[in-house]
């Protein structure tokens, strides 16, 4: 506290940082170094996750158990998607909107500096929780990260550490989300009308709405399987008169907004890159927010086509199956505007502008399949197979990922004012783009198929496709290590000094502040030239 | 438009609107946690009343079921299934596996369970109906499952289930699973061994 009113008085002074590691990091309620510090965490967390699915896809280069146990691989699993989901890649859109969003809207900081602090805070501590379940006695959760009772309670007591790692982090997100809710509607500059914000940050806006609206009944979910197991309530236990197919549809009613909470800021990013290697604006700039919010209202109505095979009564699997398919045209309307957008542009292709389109045409792919696996006959086939895994891998790895490490080659010359070396950023991108689909692509005929998800060995019928998978897998694994060279050589290293502008193309406010971003920005909030803002109503 | 320029001419009451904002936002988040909740009774209510499967146990009420005539020109295949949870040592199952019956006419059917153990055991039972559209029209009027089930060390017992099939069953259904799980009912099964510790040893050897 006393170290937060020292740092108040210094607001005045420009680029007057803390001094002293712990000063500026543990005390900070600077947005642009929470910012980092969610970056670097969801960095560690991607490559902490990224090392059990090297494990997963070792055991299952060929059928037969050759590395780990059954038990060791249900553990990898599990904690691999936690860590991936809550760890990577919610953390990692956190850190832009920390950074981005004061810097997109002209406002001085968040609107809650402090509570931002500790909603980074409690991150270290959830994941500490929930990695050291599995050095238990008794063993790891084993359950997969959906925790369906009854299977998630019949482990050790691991169980109630993930549950109580879920809290901190529906916590930390409910805090990071309330606070960019605040930022955004309160702290614009003066003439940064809703509808000239930057489209990033209205993606944000309704991710936000999303997680305050939907983390409270994950909250729940996980609070009724701890009282079932450790308090005698009957929630799920069928034994006392519950219900373990509640569980599903409580579970999914947070899951599947929660699958839009990982994309809509990936869609927002993409929105603003595109339009900078262009040189155009963005096509259908209102089109995209009423498509984004269309898709975020579809998010809470769609929750049992994650549960066909559960023995719903036809009418449910009938709404279930039209109300997904419906998803397809919002966002039908957000691809065709991307593709609008770079069409008769001037087009360069930085790596930025390499991962956006791959992300357009990727994600796609991960649309389609998911459109498949809506149809309710087909899906009774496609259910719980590598079908799903292949389909959610490319709306998460190429979709949300590559938005993810898109957006760190566009703002990291703002963030440490140099520039990355293009030459190895594009080497980064054109291994991750080939090895992703050798990694993946393959998966779609294993689950078609029939191979199961969540097994350790398999039959033999599958192994070719397994190992090219695995291949596939170990190369996208390593050229990740490339990404945090060229992170480490452009903060480090380059000699490449980055201008304010950094793009030729870009649009904003942001690019108005220079290169680096000094500690504190807008501190007189900023006259908003339309002309140069990025999107909005005002360049239509 | 007009009023966020407004608001952002005076500095201090940003600070103030932040924090209603972060309010507001935290009544949200309060309210979403209780609705996590109160999707158990909607649950409940959503199956029953709009899907209309039933949910209760209960016996059906022998008056109204004494009313249904028989309708000898339908039949209607009932199979029964019957499984044990993995931590009962118990066995269980049925006498006939699958009946034909006419819709109307009370039939009576025969389950078998063995306490395998060397203790005392309470067991409950919990039934399903499949297709779960027609569960409505499955009426049990004699259930082992309404009660819980005390078997000591190796005991066996054979039990009646009584039930009509309601004639009011859809056309389209032709076939229904009756199905049951037997639990332990681990909290009976240690007030029991609290109750009588010694009993079950001596009577068993």
């Amino acid at each position: 506290m006393a170290h937060a009113a020292v740092h108040d008085d210094h607001h005045d002074a420009h680029d007057h940082k803390p001094q002293g590691f712990l000063h500026r990091w543990l005390f900070t309620t600077n947005h642009k170094d929470i910012g980092t510090l969610y970056l670097v965490f969801a960095l560690v967390m991607f490559l902490t996750g990224g090392s059990m699915a090297m494990i997963i896809r070792a055991e299952l280069f060929q059928p037969g158990m050759q590395l780990v146990q059954p038990e060791f691989f249900n553990e990898m699993t599990t904690v691999h998607a936690l860590v991936m989901i809550f760890g990577a890649v919610m953390p990692a859109f956190v850190g832009l909107g920390n950074w981005m969003i004061p810097l997109q809207v002209g406002a001085p900081d968040m609107a809650l500096p402090r509570m931002n602090n500790w909603s980074f805070w409690i991150l270290p501590f959830a994941f500490t929780l929930l990695i050291s379940s599995l050095f238990m006695p008794g063993a790891g959760p084993q359950g997969g990260w959906t925790l369906y009772p009854p299977l998630s309670l019949q482990g050790g007591n691991s169980v109630a550490f993930v549950i109580f790692a879920i809290h901190m982090m529906g916590i930390s997100s409910i805090m990071g989300a309330i606070n960019i809710i605040a930022t955004i509607l309160n702290m614009r500059a003066p003439g940064m009308d809703l509808l000239k914000m930057p489209i990033f940050v209205w993606s944000w806006l309704i991710t936000a709405f999303l997680l305050i609206a939907v983390m409270p009944v994950l909250a729940g979910a996980v609070t009724m399987l701890l009282t079932d197991k450790y308090f005698g309530t009957s929630f799920f236990n069928a034994a006392g008169g519950g219900d373990p197919v509640m569980f599903q549809h409580i579970f999914w009613f947070f899951g599947h907004p929660e699958v839009y909470i990982m994309i809509l800021p990936a869609f927002g990013i993409v929105s603003e890159i595109i339009p900078t290697f262009a040189r155009k604006p963005l096509f259908g700039y209102q089109a995209m927010i009423y498509a984004i919010a269309s898709i975020a209202f579809l998010s809470f109505i769609v929750w049992a086509h994650h549960m066909f095979t559960v023995g719903m009564p036809l009418g449910g699997e009938l709404y279930f199956m039209y109300a997904t398919m419906l998803i397809a045209i919002p966002t039908g309307v957000k691809v065709f505007n991307w593709v609008t957008t770079m069409w008769e542009g001037s087009m360069t292709f930085e790596t930025p502008m390499l991962f956006a389109i791959a992300f357009v045409i990727l994600f796609t792919i991960g649309g389609f399949s998911g459109l498949m696996l809506a149809i309710v006959p087909a899906d009774f086939q496609y259910h719980d197979t590598y079908f799903v895994v292949a389909h959610f891998h490319y709306v998460l790895v190429t979709g949300a990922i590559f938005a993810i490490m898109a957006s760190v080659y566009y703002w990291l010359p703002k963030w440490c004012g140099n520039m990355y070396s293009e030459r190895w950023g594009k080497i980064h991108f054109w291994m991750s783009v080939i090895s992703v689909n050798v990694l993946f692509f393959p998966q779609h005929f294993l689950g078609l198929a029939g191979m199961p998800r969540r097994i350790p060995d398999y039959n033999v019928a599958f192994a070719d496709f397994n190992m090219v998978s695995s291949i596939g897998g170990f190369w996208f694994g390593a050229s990740q290590l490339l990404f945090v060279g060229v992170v480490i050589h452009a903060v480090y290293f380059s000699k490449n000094r980055a201008t304010s502008r950094v793009w030729e193309g870009a649009r904003g406010l942001e690019w108005t502040v220079p290169s680096p971003a000094p500690h504190h920005t807008f501190s007189e909030p900023p006259k908003i030239d339309n002309s140069m803002l990025a999107h909005g109503d005002v360049t239509h | 438009m007009k009023s966020t320029t407004d608001q952002h001419e005076v500095v201090k009451p940003v600070k103030h609107d932040s924090r209603g904002i972060a309010r507001a936002a935290l009544w949200v988040v309060a309210a979403s946690f209780l609705f996590g909740f109160a999707m158990v009774p909607i649950y409940r209510i959503a199956c029953e009343h709009v899907l209309g499967i039933k949910m209760s146990a209960e016996a059906a009420d022998a008056a109204q079921v004494a009313l249904m005539t028989v309708d000898e020109s339908r039949t209607v295949v009932v199979e029964f299934v019957a499984s044990v949870n993995s931590k009962l040592p118990w066995t269980f199952k049925a006498e006939k596996s699958r009946i034909e019956v006419h819709p109307g006419a009370l039939t009576e059917v025969w389950f078998d369970a063995t306490n395998q153990s060397a203790g005392a055991i309470v067991g409950n039972a919990v039934p399903s109906v499949a297709p779960s559209e027609a569960s409505p029209y499955f009426n049990k009027t004699e259930c082992f499952c309404f009660t819980a089930q005390t078997l000591d060390a190796g005991e066996s017992r054979r039990m009646p289930v009584r039930f009509v099939v309601d004639p009011q069953l859809p056309k389209g259904t032709t076939t229904l699973t009756l199905s049951y799980t037997f639990y332990a009912n681990e909290l009976e099964t240690k007030q029991l061994a609290f109750a009588q510790p010694s009993v079950d040893g001596v009577a068993k050897n």
